[in-house]
């Protein structure tokens, strides 16, 4: 299919893996944030807005070099999580997962928060007469009726993690089956002469692993929105 | 059945202040807009803390500034029909009645599910989405969801302000038969004096 090599098909593996995992990773994160960002005050909210953004604006390279500090061998969360749970990030591909997920968590708190600021806060009252504790109000309502919000942070996650470059280089370098995803292989390819035929085959897999992710989150928002006919971007 | 209601509330520039002891049949809440009634029973519900006072229902205290006693909301089981009818836009009408009902206690539950449909005649309407709804279905389905979740008293936030003159009548002929038949102590929030007239068993001016 397409005349895809072994490599092409390893690459496109890992770049899914990847994303995936940070999307999912980062999913729980991303609305637990939101959530305080959109329903809490609390001295110090500024400072966790400014810190979850801080990727958006940074250059990528940046980025890439602060987790080097803080998730590297030496880093004290990189030593945390090499100890407590086993983890390593450096040259490993969970590190470029970690680098998509921390590029894609501003988008993904973003999109969760306007939705969680949109949801009927009177409905919340009218659980909560009818007997639902806090508890079971915020998984019944909230969280279904900011079920748009979290599709729209899914593919622009997804959308992120799979083009995230500059962070991911910098972070765990460009390592063939471990850290070199699409972009990176894109990059690598157009280094090299005369591999003007792997870097068109690449680009046309980005733009269609893009589509399909528009496409899937448009037919979801279908099936879940019939209720209130919602959109996710 | 008994309210005991005693409360003080700062709500910006304004101060809502309300005493009242009624006993069962419908006590209806009488003043203009703006004079705190939706407040007061926003506060019998548990959605809004009183600054003071003492909120005494059926020999239950459900809050009490001087003891720090207050009930949350789930607890207090009262039936809150609001003026919008506040049905859950992703669930059907079938899910919103049964959203309350599930989770009452099995011994407080007094009327069933088939009781209510019937009651309301809301049978055709089980599969629908609250949004295709008209006013005076939606609010009939948001009677039958309060009285599902097996409240020992109902509060009624002005139910027939957003319907027109055919649905007003037939929505009030329902709350005298939840009234009158059901024996359901109602505490009724209204500006429109014919309404209260004809519904009220009490009348508690407020705000004049």
């Amino acid at each position: 299919m397409l005349g895809l090599a072994p490599d092409d098909w390893e690459i496109i593996r890992l770049s899914l893996k990847v994303s995936a995992v940070a999307v999912l990773v980062t999913l729980p994160i991303a609305f637990g944030l939101a959530w305080l960002l959109a329903r809490m005050r609390f001295p110090g909210k500024f400072l966790v807005d400014g810190l979850i953004h801080l990727p958006l604006v940074l250059p990528p390279v940046v980025t890439g070099w602060m987790l080097l500090l803080a998730f590297g061998n030496n880093g004290p969360l990189g030593r945390f999580f090499e100890q407590w749970l086993g983890i390593t990030f450096m040259f490993r591909w969970t590190g470029a997962a970690l680098a998509a997920a921390v590029m894609a968590l501003p988008l993904m708190v973003r999109a969760i928060r306007l939705s969680i600021e949109a949801v009927d806060r009177r409905l919340e009252g009218a659980a909560r007469t009818l007997g639902a504790s806090a508890l079971r109000t915020f998984l019944t309502i909230t969280v279904p009726l900011s079920l748009p919000g979290v599709l729209a942070a899914t593919v622009l996650g997804f959308a992120r993690s799979i083009g995230e470059f500059g962070a991911t280089i910098t972070f765990v370098s460009n390592i063939p089956g471990e850290t070199r995803t699409l972009p990176i292989a894109i990059y690598t390819a157009l280094q090299m002469p005369g591999a003007e035929a792997v870097v068109t085959r690449l680009a046309i897999i980005s733009v269609i692993l893009s589509l399909a992710a528009l496409v899937a989150s448009e037919a979801l928002a279908r099936r879940s929105g019939q209720g209130q006919g919602g959109h996710v971007l | 059945m008994s309210f005991e209601i005693d409360v003080t509330r700062q709500l910006g520039d304004a101060a809502v202040r309300l005493s009242l002891r009624a006993d069962a049949g419908l006590t209806a809440l009488f003043g203009p807009s703006g004079a705190g009634k939706t407040s007061v029973l926003n506060m019998v519900a548990g959605l809004l803390r009183p600054d003071a006072g003492r909120i005494v229902v059926d020999g239950e205290l459900l809050f009490d500034s001087a003891t720090r006693v207050d009930l949350p909301p789930e607890r207090r089981r009262i039936g809150y029909v609001f003026q919008d009818g506040r049905l859950f836009p992703h669930k059907r009408v079938r899910a919103n009645l049964v959203y309350g009902e599930r989770l009452a206690a099995p011994e407080h539950r007094w009327i069933g599910f088939d009781d209510v449909v019937a009651f309301l005649g809301i049978g055709h309407l089980l599969d629908r989405w609250p949004r295709t709804l008209s006013g005076g279905e939606a609010q009939r389905v948001a009677i039958g969801r309060a009285l599902l979740s097996a409240p020992r008293f109902l509060l009624m936030d002005e139910p027939l302000s957003s319907l027109d003159a055919a649905r007003r009548e037939e929505i009030m002929s329902v709350i005298e038969r939840v009234r009158d038949e059901l024996r359901l102590p109602i505490l009724y929030v209204s500006h429109d004096r014919a309404e209260v007239d004809r519904l009220a068993t009490t009348i508690v001016p407020i705000g004049l």
